[in-house]
């Protein structure tokens, strides 16, 4: 019988500690000139260097270093004024030269921290997560195992490397442990991704595409008895693809460790892998006995001594932090609290604000990606960003409802018709005959065929009873295929039975 | 003409004299009548020298302004990539490897129309003190072809000896460069680390190798050192900082007034009676030349050789690692089924040899977890401790000078059985890679008890490289006028011509 949430928060403590490992999006390596393009042809874009070649040698790509910092000074990280690159020594084939040059002992940025707010029943929570480091790393190459049932090495036919990703820059963020978020701990989890995704946006040094790789968190969850000292043993689940997966994987944790303690069962120290299907992880690499990786400064490069000034620079170089910038938008489009909350939560705000930059509406525009382009990334299972549908897209919507080429409905039409990649608004229009019809003589010829086609309902009308009107109209609609103003065809229909029309 | 210097070589072509395709064919033709018994070379590229020799010859018909050594044939020591030759570091597991570019220095090479006659021969992997651990077999020294010619860069400094080749390039871990050519009784100089690029330098040790220039003179050696030098953007340690000017030394070659420190502790115990007397022969010269000698005091030498078998070794465990046989050289075991992790081990294992895999389980051992302290951190501080004691003897001595090696060329066989006895043989050459400085080897003579040649070597502070070519022209022109020839016109001649 397996548990509730309720039942875990009731008896356990959780206690998360997050890794979000960033692609910065230089447009070359970490060590070397290639590009960093995503989808390139496998292996199109390598060189001796990310190839780990015999001879070849690496050289800091200073853009990322820059990055690094930038991240750390909106992370309130202190900046080491001396930082190295280690090796850290394991085989793996997409691994070309079976080390990864990463910082270890000694990363760029230690000791910051981030505010994140979590609206609740009990109104808005603030949590501060503190954050141990940021260091700087390569990226590997990607493995496909081809054949077998799992799609692991083990059991593989064979494999496919691409090397493209080999050198990719990365930049790993590692919190302290987050005790004392209590129940609110998915949330906690989500919403520091959700703040941190934000503010590496803002930097401009990411594509913080989590579905693209390009963000990704692994979520380390530990339970302890409530009020208890000693911390419970962690998993480390990866593979966590979206913001509502962060938060779905820290559940599920709690729940799979509190079953476990609960029938008096350990819980083992190991890497799982979150499933999107199934909202469960699975088992993956056993860290019970830690892995010797052989650590050793990378002789090939010198140590890391940013200079004062250029940090200072980029300190003052920082732009408007999200959380500032959020407080500023609602009051300037004058959002209530909850639909600021429902706009966040939906991960629509960046799309909101650029579709308001286009000149739409602000309400209009919120309107629009919170109702009904929501709702068919809902069917569809997917984030409205993902959706064909552009800012650019929206605006021009807006603003043909705004002159009345569009009534509503019709939009609607439109924005499925954008949606189904069947072109631009205009496009559709056209497309799909998508015309509001406002020639007047064409509507009362079709009101005149409704009322021969129902007179007892007209009589009704003319006798007062102005409820019967929606049959008329909806039949009119119904003729213009739903392209007429529906209010003007009222209008028009109670007028012409001797009605007052409002 | 092959038993000219460089710079003569050289002269001869400007002067119309020679050619360059007629001197890259005397030396390819000297390749084929006695490389059978001398062995430096790994690879000839034969078609390669001769193209190259004919651009150079062409540019000068057409009036173009070339390098100084423009045309002048070279050896490369197996450990440096160039594109599409084959390059296989001494070892079975790059067997078959064109690599797809240039390294800094081959292509510094190529720009000054230097004629890159093939790939020499080598330890495994520049492991080793006398290219026997080639997986290709070794190379003969050619003053008695029973003896090794050095190690690792044998076939470097053989192939000058033998004139293969007046030029050559070597690297210089622990004293591949200098004691390769103390026993050769050629000219060699490991330049400050980070004075030459290391892109292309097949890595043994990244924090001590260094490539540098081999010789029969030191004005050669100089010549060739301004060709390869330089900062280099594509080496994140090399030296942004001029090239010191070290043909303007080896031209001037004066010592009057330079103090000149012998190394206390590089003498006595363990070094050969005629490796010594020719040694203080050598220092008595160079007094006469109107240097002042002093003693200076170096304690921490004594750790030098064992701080050395760590780091070196921890190093090449990790820049070994790449040689997986997925990417490029042979690959063992690639069979219907077989686990990449299977290929990956069997490759290792029939592809490397034995002191390699010596080394790499050495260092694998040494970084480990709870040992990583105890060797590689305690052989750091030995390191820090050994520049210490050259800062301290560089405020007494503008140079330090000691014996290159201990003995002369040993017999091939006789210590490839006892690694401690073969290490050794670098005791007095470590210390200047610990540190990061730069060492020159120049021959002073034969010793008295077994004819063979003896190395001098000088040791400057970093960046100073142009000192230890002042002090090496000062000796080599002493020891001439002494001689009344060099002493390569001693050697016994090849079977072949001479």
């Amino acid at each position: 019988m397996s548990l509730t949430y309720e039942d875990v928060i009731a008896k356990y403590e959780p206690v998360l500690g997050l890794e979000v490992h960033v692609e910065l999006n230089t447009n070359s390596k970490m060590f070397c000139g290639c590009s960093t393009v995503f989808g390139g042809e496998p292996n199109t874009q390598t060189c001796p260097v990310c190839l780990g070649m015999p001879g070849a040698l690496p050289v800091v790509n200073e853009k990322a270093i820059e990055s690094s910092i930038l991240i750390g000074l909106a992370l309130n990280c202190s900046i080491t004024p001396f930082s190295r690159f280690s090796r850290k020594n394991y085989f793996y084939p997409d691994m070309p030269k079976n080390f990864q040059i990463s910082q270890y002992d000694e990363p760029i940025c230690v000791n910051g921290y981030l505010d994140v707010e979590i609206d609740t029943d009990d109104g808005v929570k603030k949590f501060r997560v503190e954050i141990e480091r940021v260091h700087m790393e390569e990226d590997t190459g990607k493995s496909l195992h081809v054949g077998g049932a799992t799609g692991r090495i083990h059991g593989a036919d064979y494999s496919l490397l691409d090397y493209n990703r080999a050198g990719i820059p990365l930049v790993e963020i590692v919190t302290k442990i987050v005790p004392g978020t209590g129940r609110y701990a998915p949330e906690v989890a989500k919403a520091y991704v959700a703040q941190l995704r934000d503010i590496l946006r803002s930097l401009g040094v990411s594509d913080v595409r989590m579905e693209q790789g390009s963000l990704r968190c692994d979520a380390n969850v530990s339970l302890r008895l409530i009020g208890a000292e000693k911390l419970g043993t962690r998993s480390e689940t990866k593979n966590v693809n979206s913001l509502r997966s962060v938060e779905r994987a820290v559940r599920g944790e709690m729940i799979r460790h509190a079953e476990l303690l609960n029938k008096g069962e350990r819980v083992v120290q190991e890497t799982r892998h979150f499933q999107e299907d199934t909202g469960l992880t699975r088992s993956g690499r056993s860290k019970e006995q830690a892995e010797d990786y052989r650590y050793f400064p990378e002789p090939d490069l010198v140590p890391v001594a940013p200079d004062a000034a250029w940090i200072e620079k980029l300190r003052a170089s920082l732009p408007e932090h999200p959380s500032v910038r959020r407080n500023r938008l609602q009051e300037q489009w004058g959002v209530p609290d909850k639909e600021m909350a429902a706009m966040l939560n939906a991960d629509a705000l960046e799309i909101v604000e650029a579709t308001v930059l286009l000149g739409a509406d602000p309400t209009r525009a919120r309107g629009w990606w919170l109702g009904e382009i929501s709702r068919i990334a809902n069917e569809k299972n997917v984030a409205i960003a993902d959706l064909a549908i552009s800012p650019k897209d929206v605006a021009e919507i807006v603003a043909l409802v705004a002159t009345g080429d569009l009534t509503d409905k019709l939009a609607r039409q439109v924005v499925e018709g954008v949606i189904n990649a069947e072109g631009s608004p205009q496009e559709v229009i056209n497309s799909r005959g998508l015309k509001v019809v406002s020639d007047e003589t064409a509507l009362m010829a079709a009101i005149e065929r409704a009322i021969a086609a129902q007179p007892e309902t007209a009589e009704k009308i003319r006798n007062g009873h102005i409820p019967a009107a929606g049959a008329l109209i909806g039949a009119v609609m119904k003729e213009t295929k739903g392209q007429a103003d529906a209010a003007r065809v009222r209008e028009l229909l109670l007028g012409h039975l001797g009605q007052p029309t409002n | 003409m092959i038993t000219k210097s460089a710079y003569e070589m050289s002269a001869a072509m400007a002067a119309g004299e020679t050619s360059s395709v007629a001197l890259t064919q005397a030396h390819l033709d000297r390749i084929s009548a006695v490389d059978q018994h001398v062995h430096a070379f790994l690879h000839v590229d034969t078609e390669g020298a001769l193209a190259q020799a004919k651009a150079v010859d062409d540019a000068r018909a057409r009036g173009e302004k070339v390098g100084p050594l423009a045309g002048v044939p070279l050896a490369l020591k197996d450990v440096m990539v160039q594109q599409g030759i084959p390059t296989t570091c001494g070892s079975k597991i790059l067997e078959g490897w064109r690599p797809p570019y240039d390294a800094t220095v081959v292509t510094k090479l190529k720009n000054a129309g230097v004629v890159i006659l093939g790939k020499t021969n080598m330890d495994e992997f520049a492991m080793g003190s006398s290219t026997e651990n080639s997986a290709y077999g070794p190379t003969h020294n050619p003053w008695d072809l029973t003896r090794i010619p050095g190690g690792s860069g044998g076939g470097s400094s053989a192939s000058l000896a033998a004139f293969e080749a007046p030029l050559a390039i070597g690297t210089d871990t622990g004293g591949s460069i200098r004691q390769p050519a103390a026993v050769t009784g050629t000219v060699g100089v490991k330049p400050t680390y980070g004075g030459v690029s290391r892109y292309g330098l097949i890595a043994f040790s990244s924090s001590l190798d260094q490539a540098g220039p081999c010789a029969r003179t030191v004005l050669d050696t100089a010549l060739l050192h301004e060709v390869i030098a330089g900062h280099d953007g594509k080496d994140a340690t090399s030296i942004n900082a001029p090239v010191p000017q070290v043909v303007k030394a080896a031209r001037d070659g004066n010592v009057k007034g330079m103090k000149i420190g012998f190394v206390k502790e590089l003498n006595g115990d363990g070094y050969q009676p005629g490796v010594r007397s020719r040694f203080e022969e050598s220092l008595e010269l160079l007094a006469k030349a109107g240097a002042e000698i002093v003693e200076v005091s170096c304690p921490n030498f004594e750790y030098a050789l064992a701080a050395y078998y760590l780091i070196a070794p921890s190093e090449c465990s990790s820049n070994l690692a790449r040689f997986d046989a997925m990417r490029y050289g042979i690959r063992v075991g690639d069979s219907d089924g077989a686990s990449a992790e299977s290929v990956m081990n069997l490759t290792r294992q029939v592809g490397f040899g034995r002191e390699v895999k010596r080394r790499i389980i050495l260092g694998t051992y040494a970084l480990s977890s709870g040992y990583y302290d105890a060797y590689y951190g305690s052989a750091q501080k030995v390191r820090t401790l050994i520049m210490q004691d050259f800062t301290k003897a560089f405020t007494s001595a503008d140079v330090l000078v000691s014996p290159t090696c201990p003995t002369t060329a040993f017999k091939i066989g006789e210590k490839a059985n006892d690694p401690l006895a073969m290490y050794l043989n670098d005791i007095a050459t470590i210390p200047v890679n610990m540190a990061g400085i730069g060492g020159m080897s120049l021959p002073c003579g034969l010793a008295p008890e077994d004819n063979l040649p003896v190395g001098f070597q000088i040791m400057a502070p970093a960046m100073q490289d142009q000192r230890m070519y002042t002090v090496g022209a000062a000796l080599e022109a002493a020891l001439l006028d002494q001689w009344g020839a060099p002493l390569l016109s001693r050697i016994p001649a090849l079977a072949g011509t001479q």
